[in-house]
């Protein structure tokens, strides 16, 4: 039954833009689909990455040795060190086998009085020519060549310098330009399907509450995020941070800020989830292409070099680069930082500027 | 107009064109005056430009021409000052599934510098139990309720109200009536649209009709209702009708207490002031014209019959297209 009008008279303030925040906080953790794809995707991306580059053996050359009087000689030869495979095929097989690419190389032993090899490789592949001198190198010792020079062998794979090490920050710069896109974006536009902005327009909300509230609320989802993948990485791979770990997180903020911004500069007109993607996928394209997240942007070429450079995702991937890699200060990273701070300002100021609320 | 206190709105010749091929003209020059203290109603039919006029007076959508002032103030120049002393209940929001009633009212009340604490805003509108409830498992008039509770939570003097009862069942219509009324005693000026004319001649205490954005009928309900001439409808269908049979439009308004005569089709509604007197008159009449009653209803006049009156069709009629 009704009750009679209280009429007290509320007069606490509560923090508009802490509400935005806790109320994004509490919508995010109710819903299960978005936290697999948060927390989820990363997982199962360093899992992915886990076996790719987890007991790599030893590469495996495949030699094949055309049939003739000397051939189970060389097959002996070579079978002697682990890492070839070799057996004897006719002429018509080996051409076969070297053309589809189950061998590296092939041996034929010439007519020729003293003996010779002669290999047939394919120059356009990196591990058939890589086959030829491996195995040519192996039969000139077997016929008797000495070395001229003494040498000793060391392998590069200490942690900071492989492949994974360069891997990990640039995953990271990805996830956090996705989480920030999709994760705003995405979330805009649903409310302005809803017709939640308009409710909330109608309100004395101040619209500057609702954006900060919006990005804050996507940073804290990313602090988990960003966790998981670091160390996992960790853990898994021995990739460490070479530079002050304080540096990375607040690189990481910023990244987050950033793209979070993007994200809302991207949602600010759209009306339907289809657009709001395709806009997304246009903004994030170039960025993955040149970016650098898993070879260095510097392969492309000079004259492209500048605008690469002040891609906001360039600027976080080199700089978490330079900091976890190389030990890089904060101080020597400005440059980067300073083209992020840039970005966020004026994607903040657009978005404000020309979102649409009903 | 008969209260001397300030008006909560007036606008005048308020006009909205929607840009398109062809150009939609949803308010062609609307007046209007609400004084402070009053529930007043904009009713009409879907399309009629409702929606779009409490928009703008709500400062959602600029007008394409006229003048709008709310509480004395003006949108564009003291936004902030209106909406801090103005609630909304638009017509389809939906709030967020995942969020508890409470926190939802929460989140509203950190928007405004003075208000009600949620806790108690909630037992306005008989929502206590549901506090922590998600809102996603509302049903729909407990959504509404949270609608009207949002608006409210800012302790608004004016208060905008767009349809707050489509597609809610009769008895969640009722108990939102009995929160609107409970509002309006409170001394607070509440705006509502609605297409049912029950609810208008309920809960308004003035009523204005719109049709294709213009107002075609103002005043209390009972005076509207005044202007057909009678309080009352008699309405009939004949067995006998078409022949000759058929008593004429002037021969049934000659018939005492009779004020208007309507053929529809094969009903025939009149306006009557007395029913106990026109109803024998009636009966001898098809009697000595040897003509049998197919049906018979007397009921109150409503809104509905000023409407049909005035517009030439129902409220739940199809705008026409001009």
């Amino acid at each position: 039954m009704m009750k009679t009008t209280p009429t007290q008279i509320d007069n606490r303030t509560y923090s508009p833009l802490g509400q935005i925040v806790l109320s994004r906080l509490r919508e995010f953790y109710r819903e299960p689909e978005a936290l697999f794809w948060v927390y989820g995707f990363p997982i199962l991306l360093v899992v992915g990455l886990g076996i790719a580059f987890r007991n790599q053996p030893v590469e495996q050359i495949t030699v094949d040795v055309q049939a003739h009087s000397a051939a189970a000689d060389v097959v002996e030869a070579l079978s002697a060190r682990p890492r070839f495979v070799a057996a004897v095929y006719s002429p018509q097989q080996t051409r076969l086998r070297l053309r589809t690419g189950k061998s590296d190389v092939v041996v034929s032993v010439s007519e020729d009085s003293p003996p010779g090899y002669e290999y047939t490789y394919d120059p356009s592949r990196p591990s058939s020519v890589l086959a030829r001198n491996a195995v040519d190198d192996v039969l000139q010792r077997a016929a008797g060549r000495e070395d001229v020079v003494a040498v000793s062998e060391k392998e590069f794979s200490e942690p900071g310098g492989r492949y994974i090490d360069f891997l990990v920050p640039g995953l990271l710069g990805m996830s956090l330009m996705g989480g920030g896109l999709w994760g705003v974006g995405f979330v805009t536009v649903d409310m302005r399907i809803r017709k939640l902005l308009k409710r909330f327009l109608a309100t004395p909300m101040r619209k500057s509450d609702f954006l900060a509230g919006i990005m804050l609320s996507r940073m804290m989802f990313m602090v988990p995020e960003v966790l998981v993948l670091v160390v996992f990485a960790r853990l898994a791979f021995d990739v460490r941070i070479f530079g002050s770990v304080a540096t990375v997180v607040l690189l990481v903020l910023i990244g987050a800020v950033t793209f979070s911004g993007l994200g809302l500069l991207v949602a600010a007109r759209p009306r339907t989830l289809e657009a709001v993607s395709g806009l997304m996928n246009l903004v994030m394209l170039p960025m993955w292409l040149l970016s650098g997240i898993f070879f260095s942007s510097d392969r492309f070429p000079e004259v492209a070099q500048p605008l690469i450079k002040i891609l906001p995702l360039t600027a976080l991937i080199d700089a978490l680069r330079a900091v976890m890699q190389d030990g890089a200060s904060l101080a020597s990273q400005w440059s980067p930082i300073l083209i992020m701070a840039a970005w966020s300002v004026a994607s903040f100021y657009l978005a404000l500027r020309f979102f649409r609320w009903t | 107009m008969l209260d001397p206190s300030p008006l909560a709105i007036r606008c005048a010749n308020l006009t909205k064109r929607y840009d398109g091929r062809p150009p939609v003209d949803a308010v062609r020059g609307l007046d209007l005056e609400v004084a402070q203290g009053e529930c007043f109603g904009l009713l009409g039919p879907n399309g009629a430009g409702k929606t779009t006029t409490i928009e703008i007076l709500e400062g959602l959508m600029p007008a394409t021409s006229g003048t709008v002032e709310v509480l004395g103030l003006s949108w564009g120049q003291a936004d902030n000052e209106i909406r801090q002393r103005i609630g909304i209940s638009l017509q389809e929001t939906r709030l967020s599934e995942k969020l508890t009633v409470l926190e939802t009212l929460t989140l509203f009340r950190s928007f405004y510098a003075k208000g009600y604490a949620p806790q108690d805003v909630l037992a306005k509108v008989s929502l206590e139990e549901k506090a922590n409830a998600l809102v996603g498992k509302l049903s729909g008039g407990q959504k509404q309720r949270l609608a009207v509770a949002s608006a409210l939570v800012g302790d608004p003097e004016l208060l905008f109200l767009d349809e707050p009862t489509t597609g809610l069942d009769p008895q969640s219509r009722r108990q939102l009536w009995e929160i609107i009324r409970e509002i309006r005693s409170a001394g607070r000026t509440v705006l509502l649209t609605t297409h049912y004319m029950d609810e208008a001649e309920r809960l308004c205490d003035r009523v204005a009709i719109v049709d294709q954005g213009k107002v075609i009928a103002l005043g209390t309900p009972h005076e509207l209702i005044l202007t057909l001439g009678g309080e009352h409808v008699v309405e009939f269908s004949l067995e006998c009708d078409d022949d000759g049979r058929m008593p004429s439009r002037g021969e049934l308004a000659e018939l005492p207490a009779v004020s208007a005569v309507d053929f529809e089709n094969s009903h025939i509604r009149l306006s009557v002031t007395e029913p106990h007197v026109v109803l024998p008159a009636l009966l001898d009449c098809l009697g000595s014209r040897q003509c049998p009653l197919r049906s018979l209803t007397t009921r109150h006049a409503s809104l509905e019959d000023v409407f049909v009156k005035l517009a030439g069709r129902h409220l739940d009629d199809e705008e026409p297209t001009t």
